[in-house]
């Protein structure tokens, strides 16, 4: 049985005046994925996510969303998305309470004050509820959007950029948010971060875009070939390590990055064997990490 | 459905903004001010313009009295009200979008003409809402503070002298079409919203463009004699006509005419221009 599409873009452009925001992209999500949308700065995303929520009208290109044009069955399909744009903006004069109340009331579906009252428990604002937004830090009002964006219950949830001005931990409340409700709910998520690293931990599918264009699409397992690894290594005596990481283990693609660091593609299966031989020729590891792969991917990808 | 349910969120957040209960106490002030001062010197004013007519009429009965006070008040305010009443209605689309609301708000199940109209609802609630408390204070505490009595009222015809019992309707009419007039101001606010991002821009320019309207309006210039009729500012007096002897109906119904159809034009510019609209904020 195939796979459902949630999310089809076919050939996608947008111009604002002379300047072409979005000149031709194409992907699709299916159901169940955690989707990366991957790009730089100015390459098009949040033109194409606006689109995506008919907040811009595109110029030219198709949206399916849920297998019905976007154009013709608007209202029928917002009622299935949650989403946040950038970040989230809420009525600073009104309580957080009278805020999901009143995006409730328009999201299509029957939300209880109940359901409210666990949805801010949910995001751990169930004790401000009362409060008016105008006091809430960045992180909060994060919070609040991201109950917003689940209080009805949508089937397909658009991230733009969820993290950004989060400290360390909320960034990873966030992640953690996101696989439960990948895991726990089998929600549909496109993730759109700058936060390569972010992606790489919990997306299962992605595409890049650049300059307008969709460059890449596809498993990020496959295009990452999850296989191979990049690690660093802290070293006493990179220069010996170096000699013999070639010399012993036949690996070529290896450098020295710095006084006392080496960095090398490897395989995963290999990295107890590369443990083991520098601690047998008597190098002392004061560290060793894998090295994001989608970084480097992405820079390929980008600079190509 | 979804229409009401966002006209009720819209008058939700009308609500809980201050700056929209500065027209209320703005009102209750100055009217407050205008009683006092028609308290303490109203006979002297009364008699400066009465003076004119007392070598060929007799004037018995109480002059000052609650009905000539209310005229007077309304005389006085209907042409500062615009401004309260865009403080609030220019606010409506591009406060929002000032605020990044907007953005909120349009990802929901609601078509774009949905969120104009429930904005234009809303509108028009907090406007009637303005118009009857302007009636509550004029006309009641006019009546508590002077007592009743005939009205006289100074037209270009003359002076008209209108009974005590055949006042009060002519100030609930005049109240329907003053708050027809504001509804006006009101809709060209929300229009000029939907163009802006910020929420100055609307209200100034609001009351830029009645300023310069009312300006063409009172110019002796022949060359505005073609469009004075068409100016919505020309109508925004309309509400006086009840208070003439025999009341000049052809005239109100042409002002309620002019003043409809500017509101039909602003809304369908409105729904034009929000519903192309790209909102990148």
């Amino acid at each position: 049985m195939g796979q459902q599409t949630v999310i089809k873009v076919e050939h996608l452009a947008k111009n604002f005046g002379s300047f072409e925001a979005v000149k031709d992209v194409s992907f699709s999500v299916n159901k169940g994925d955690v989707f990366g949308f991957l790009g730089p700065n100015g390459a098009g995303k949040s033109t194409t996510i606006r689109c995506l929520l008919s907040l811009i009208n595109p110029n030219k290109g198709n949206i399916e969303l849920f297998g019905k044009s976007l154009t013709k069955n608007r209202s029928e399909i917002l009622k299935n998305i949650g989403s946040i744009i950038e970040k989230p903006d809420f009525y600073k004069y009104l309580s957080a309470q009278k805020n999901l109340e009143l995006f409730a009331r328009i999201s299509g579906a029957d939300v209880t004050s109940k359901d409210i009252a666990e949805m801010l428990d949910f995001v751990g604002l169930g004790n401000r509820a009362k409060h008016k937004v105008k006091g809430f830090s960045h992180g909060m009002k994060q919070r609040l959007g991201i109950a917003q964006t689940l209080l009805h219950k949508p089937e397909l949830i658009i991230l733009d950029e969820p993290t950004t001005g989060l400290d360390p931990q909320g960034i990873v409340e966030i992640r953690n948010l996101i696989l439960r409700l990948k895991n726990e709910q089998n929600k549909t998520i496109l993730l759109s971060s700058h936060q390569l690293s972010e992606i790489e931990l919990i997306a299962n599918r992605m595409v890049i875009i650049n300059q307008g264009k969709s460059v890449v699409e596809g498993e990020v397992s496959e295009l990452l070939n999850s296989e191979e690894t990049m690690v660093r290594i802290e070293l006493n005596n990179p220069e010996k390590g170096l000699s013999i990481i070639r010399e012993k283990m036949n690996l070529s693609d290896v450098m020295k990055t710095s006084p006392n660091e080496l960095e090398l593609n490897i395989i995963k299966s290999r990295v107890p064997e590369l443990c083991r031989t520098l601690v047998e020729n008597e190098l002392e590891i004061h560290a060793i990490e894998p090295k994001r792969k989608l970084e480097d991917y992405f820079m390929k990808i980008i600079q190509s | 459905m979804m229409l009401l349910k966002n006209t009720y969120n819209e008058f939700i957040k009308i609500v809980a903004k201050p700056r929209s209960y500065l027209g209320f106490g703005a009102l209750t002030i100055l009217i407050s001010l205008i009683i006092f001062a028609m308290k303490v010197d109203g006979e002297t004013i009364v008699s400066f313009i009465t003076a004119s007519f007392e070598q060929t009429l007799t004037f018995n009965g109480k002059l000052v009295n609650g009905n000539l006070i209310a005229f007077i008040i309304l005389q006085m305010l209907v042409v500062h009200i615009p401004l309260l009443v865009a403080l609030v209605t220019g606010d409506l689309i591009s406060g929002e979008a000032a605020m990044g609301t907007i953005r909120m708000l349009a990802t929901k199940p609601l078509s774009r003409s949905q969120i104009v109209l429930s904005k234009f609802l809303a509108g028009a609630i907090y406007t009637l809402l303005l118009t009857i408390w302007l009636g509550i204070l004029s006309l009641f505490v006019s009546h508590l503070v002077f007592g009743a009595g005939d009205l006289m009222v100074l037209n270009s015809d003359g002076l008209v002298i209108l009974q005590e019992a055949d006042i009060l309707w002519r100030f609930g009419l005049g109240f329907c079409v003053a708050f027809l007039s504001l509804l006006t101001v009101a809709t060209l606010s929300i229009c000029l919203s939907a163009f802006a991002e910020n929420s100055v821009g609307p209200i100034v320019a609001t009351m830029a463009i009645i300023i310069l309207f009312t300006i063409i309006g009172t110019l002796d210039v022949t060359v505005f004699d073609n469009i004075k009729p068409y100016l919505f500012t020309t109508h925004m007096v309309a509400w006086r006509s009840f208070f003439e002897d025999p009341v000049p109906y052809d005239l109100i119904y042409q002002s309620i005419i002019v003043l409809v159809a500017h509101i039909v034009v602003l809304i369908s510019i409105t729904l034009y221009k929000f519903n192309k609209k790209d909102i990148t904020s």
